[in-house]
């Protein structure tokens, strides 16, 4: 069942590709029906894979030899987090095509694309076969190229190529890292299960570890890597932001948990320190410059390296609840991320055509776009961790899990999260409730927001304020993953 | 009589082939003489297919092996020579719509030629008769690069290609000559049994070199890339697609077999630090070079051929790396990679072709906008550009993948990673360049009210199998690999 996540994401884009006629609503109505079905197949396979194994153990999706001379093979597998970051694509792809509804111009080659790159992200998530799951990563960059070269704006042959080349370098790193592990293994196998049970050489490790975990976290937004997501964000279309933040940022995360440290646990224990100090500076910084940022989007671009920053200091925690409320975090930051970046490129920013607060702060936006006013309040309060919705049990899970493993850091994430109030909360007067301080120059001719923006919106918001009510949906499933045998050398290397 | 028999069945495909080209001669001297140039190109350019579907048919139906005089003839060698004739038969497709000569008759007998040089290059295991092939397939190449003769560039190119290639070819014969000095051989086999035991002396390592030197420049590998984008760029498009394929292909094979047939024990090493004399260091240089200079000179390049030059100089430089790998696995890496290389830079070459028969020049800018015109041609110019970038789920990755894994598998393990390391920054340095073209392409919009008339179909067709041939084998390599390595099980050469 999951399998056909990938399957149907790849064929929508493929029928996408070749569908004759420039006529936008079959294509739109096609990548529609293609998310939808993805979503409904993450969820249900979700449902399964729970119902048979607990989600504790990687349950196999498909197993079949592919290249017989490396002893490669086509192995999909889920465990619980694999599953959350599944079903974090399949609800961020269906709210990214109703914010692209408005897609008039090539939107078939739009959709293509699109759904090419969903297809990558959830191959990502399910292989466990290395080389396969490499496949998948570099297939999802060149689609997020064309996305920003054809449709962006603000830069966009700049942010795409920058975009490209930041991902194609971090994936040349893991490429490296993969090739010497398969060969320093010697077992004749990409499968990660097998070579976790490796032993790797301590000095071998200590650099492939880093070079295999940088590679991923440059897409993570790891500072001082982080440099293409706020340009790239921006440049970006609507829904090209919302998959960059909501899931391609936790491709990097989620290889950089899954392949550099399941692997090579006595590297991790070596660099865990300096990376948790990186972490903790883009938490800072990331907040930091988003305080000061005069264009609407570069502040939630700087905003997600703030947030993912809690994700990789999660990781670096290695205690239980750090890494749950990494993971966490990842789920959380995508829906979220995927909000703000949805109210400011498709509900503000397709209307008033400028980005510029300085600019908005006349327009009244509140009385405009009450719509868009109210779904940035709510998300703005997820964004900066009030209770009742996923970001605070994420962030305070990975806050505690931080104080357990290193306070200094954990006080020092704790004034990130206060910076991070202060840049949501003026960029909420800057953009929507600046009346009072201004002469009004409300935007005249303003189309009201159509009703895909409204079911996108409150899909995303549905989905934060669930998960921040009964996170047990959630962590039902990560918990038990972050206890399977597979996970078990991270806690030897690290567990205090 | 009996050995004349024996050589004539070993040699079938190549008779045929030759018997080809006479053909076509004759047929365009006498037959269709008077007619339009175009039925005349149709006619002899379709005899020149049969010819080498012939050839291939041939050696899908008898099996050979023989070791006749200078002649090696075993499975690997016959099945090397299906791929060789399916890109012969490539390039005249793409050369049935072209309209640079008068010559039709000439352009493809030469074409044949240069195709029969390709096959007795990997079937020989002769220093002389191996001599022999690389002077036939060069001579006609040089003549097919200097074909349109309207053309100053055509012939500067050709020109240019002929002096380097007869220095580079003066260096090989007299490398050769001395390894026969010292071996008093000129047969592989015979080399390493004389050369076994001895100690090797100064002039054997400058017999090597400047064997060397002479593949280095057949295979345009820095510093002997000089040529290269001059004759990418000026030569027919069609016979530019040819030099940069078939007989890449048929050069690395026979370097191959001359380094570890001849000299395995004159491998020297390269590990990093600890190098001894040998060729594998020499190997070592000129693929680190070709790799940095073919990709950083094709950064700022804004003619298409041109580029595609500089990436065949980087490409050398990768495919070096397989010469220095495990042993177990050189060979096998070596003809995957070179083989699905060789397909892909067919299917651009053909791109370009089309562009440029649309009045056109192959600049960068005459792409901008392809997409809205021509789709399909597009997005085949998207598989291929993405395949020699290294981008899965094409070719290009997994043979770039399979390369670099065996050359870290070569012992000492991870000995070599520091050019592996190199090869894989050097590659994603190339996604910038590749994206340029594919930029203009999907993402400028088109020079207002240009005419765009339907690429020919034989074109058309030609290029969807290519995009078709490089997908499937980046799909499902083991449909290439199995057979290679199936075939490598038993005899290498």
């Amino acid at each position: 069942m999951l399998a056909w996540t990938i399957y149907i994401s790849f064929l929508g884009a493929a029928i996408l590709m070749f569908l004759p006629g420039e006529n936008p609503l079959p294509a739109r109505t096609l990548a529609l029906l293609a998310a939808l079905a993805g979503l409904a197949c993450a969820v249900m396979g979700a449902i399964e894979c729970h119902r048979h194994a607990g989600a504790g153990a990687l349950t196999d999706v498909a197993n079949a030899p592919w290249i017989a001379e490396l002893g490669i093979r086509y192995h999909l597998a889920a465990d619980g987090i694999s599953l959350v970051l599944v079903l974090l694509t399949g609800i961020a792809a269906v709210a990214g095509v109703l914010f692209s509804w408005n897609v008039e111009n090539r939107s078939r080659e739009f959709f293509a694309l699109y759904l090419a790159l969903i297809g990558g992200v959830y191959g990502v998530f399910l292989s466990v076969d290395l080389f396969l799951l490499f496949v998948f990563y570099e297939v999802a960059i060149i689609p997020k190229y064309f996305l920003i070269v054809i449709w962006g704006s603000t830069r966009r042959e700049y942010g795409a190529m920058k975009l490209a080349l930041y991902s194609f370098v971090g994936s040349a790193m893991v490429l490296v890292g993969l090739i010497a592990a398969y060969v320093v293994a010697g077992t004749k196998t990409f499968d990660l299960a097998e070579l976790a049970k490796v032993p790797f050489p301590a000095a071998f490790q200590n650099w492939a570890f880093i070079v295999v975990f940088v590679g991923f976290a440059i897409l993570a937004g790891l500072w001082p890597f982080h440099t293409w997501a706020p340009t790239g964000h921006v440049a970006a279309p609507t829904a090209a932001s919302m998959l960059l933040a909501g899931v391609v940022m936790k491709l990097g995360a989620y290889g950089a948990l899954r392949v550099a440290m399941t692997l090579f646990p006595i590297g991790l224990h070596t660099w865990q320190n300096t990376i948790a100090v990186l972490a903790v500076v883009g938490i800072v910084y990331g907040a930091l410059v988003a305080l000061v940022q005069q264009d609407f989007k570069f502040v939630i671009g700087y905003s997600s390296v703030s947030h993912m920053g809690f994700v990789l200091l999660g990781l670096m925690t290695l205690t239980q609840i750090g890494l749950t409320g990494a993971v966490l975090q990842m789920f959380s930051h995508g829906i979220i991320a995927g909000l703000l970046f949805a109210v400011v490129g498709r509900m503000v920013y397709d209307r008033t055509h400028t980005r510029d607060l300085a600019v908005l702060q006349p327009m009244n936006l509140n009385r405009v776009l009450p719509f868009a006013a109210v779904t940035f309040v709510v998300g703005c309060a997820a964004s900066m961790g009030l209770p009742g919705f996923s970001g605070f049990i994420a962030e305070l899970q990975v806050l505690v899990g931080a104080w357990q493993s290193f306070p200094v850091f954990g006080v020092l994430a704790a004034v990130g999260i206060l910076v991070g109030i202060a840049f949501t909360w003026r960029v909420l007067l800057k953009a929507f409730f600046a009346e009072d301080k201004v002469e009004a120059r409300p935007l005249t001719p303003c189309p009201r927001i159509s009703l895909p923006e409204r079911v996108g919106a409150v899909l995303l918001l549905a989905t934060t304020i669930t998960i921040g009510l009964c996170p047990g949906l959630l962590l039902d499933l990560i918990t038990p993953a972050l206890n399977s045998p597979l996970m078990q050398p991270l806690w030897k290397a690290g567990m205090r | 009589m009996n050995l004349y028999l024996e050589f004539l069945t070993a040699l079938a495909p190549e008779v045929i082939v030759v018997a080809t080209a006479l053909l076509v001669l004759l047929v365009d001297l006498v037959l269709v003489r008077e007619k339009p140039l175009a039925q005349r190109v149709g006619l002899t350019g379709a005899i020149t297919c049969l010819g080498c579907g012939l050839a291939m048919v041939w050696l899908a139906l008898v099996p050979c092996s023989a070791h006749v005089a200078m002649l090696a003839i075993g499975p690997v060698t016959q099945w090397l020579k299906v791929p060789l004739l399916l890109l012969t038969i490539f390039a005249a497709v793409l050369s049935w719509n072209e309209r640079f000569t008068r010559h039709a008759g000439e352009y493809f007998a030469l074409l044949l030629l240069a195709a029969t040089g390709l096959m007795l290059l990997v079937s020989s295991d002769n220093l002389l008769l191996i001599f022999i092939a690389l002077e036939l397939l060069s001579t006609s190449l040089y003549a097919l690069a200097a074909f349109d003769k309207g053309s100053l560039a055509s012939s500067e190119a050709a020109l240019k290609y002929f002096l380097f290639g007869g220095m580079s070819a003066a260096f090989t014969l007299f490398g050769i000559s001395l390894i026969y000095g010292i071996a008093g051989d000129l047969q592989l086999g015979v080399i390493e049994m004389r050369l076994r035991g001895h100690p090797a002396e100064p002039v054997f390592y400058a017999a090597l070199v400047m064997t060397l030197v002479g593949f280095a420049f057949k295979l345009a590998a820095a510093p002997f890339h000089l040529w290269a984008p001059d004759v990418y760029e000026g030569a027919p498009t069609p016979a530019a697609a040819f030099i940069a394929s078939g007989s890449k292909v048929a050069s690395f094979f026979v370097l191959a077999r001359i380094l570890l047939s001849a000299f395995p024990a004159e491998r020297g090493a390269a590990s990093f630090g600890s190098y001894l004399p040998g060729w594998a260091p020499v190997l070592m240089a000129l693929a680190a070079l070709s790799m940095v200079a073919g990709n950083v000179a094709a950064i700022v390049q804004t003619n298409v051929k041109r580029l595609l030059a500089y990436s065949a100089i980087a490409h050398t430089g990768y495919a070096l790396l397989a010469l220095l790998a495990d042993q177990r696995r050189a060979l096998s890496a070596l003809l995957f990679y070179t083989i699905t290389y060789a397909f892909t830079v067919v299917g651009a070459f053909a791109v370009v072709s089309v562009v440029e028969n649309n009045g056109r020049k192959a600049s960068l800018a005459d792409f901008a906008g392809l997409s809205k015109r021509a789709p399909l041609l597009s997005f085949c110019m998207l598989v291929f550009m993405l395949s020699l970038a290294g981008i899965p789920p094409l070719s290009g990755f997994f043979g770039k993948f399979y390369l670099f894994t065996a050359a870290a598998e070569a012992l000492p393990k991870l000995s070599l990673l520091w050019l592996v390391v190199l090869a894989v920054a050097a590659s994603a340095v190339s996604l910038y360049y590749y994206l340029q073209v594919l930029k203009q392409i999907y993402a400028v919009a088109p020079a207002p009210a240009s005419a765009w008339p339907r690429p020919a179909l034989s074109s058309s067709v030609a290029i969807v199998l290519l995009a078709a041939i490089v997908i499937v084998l980046g799909c499902v390599p083991d449909l290439l690999l199995g057979k290679i390595s199936e075939l490598l099980k038993t005899n290498p050469f």
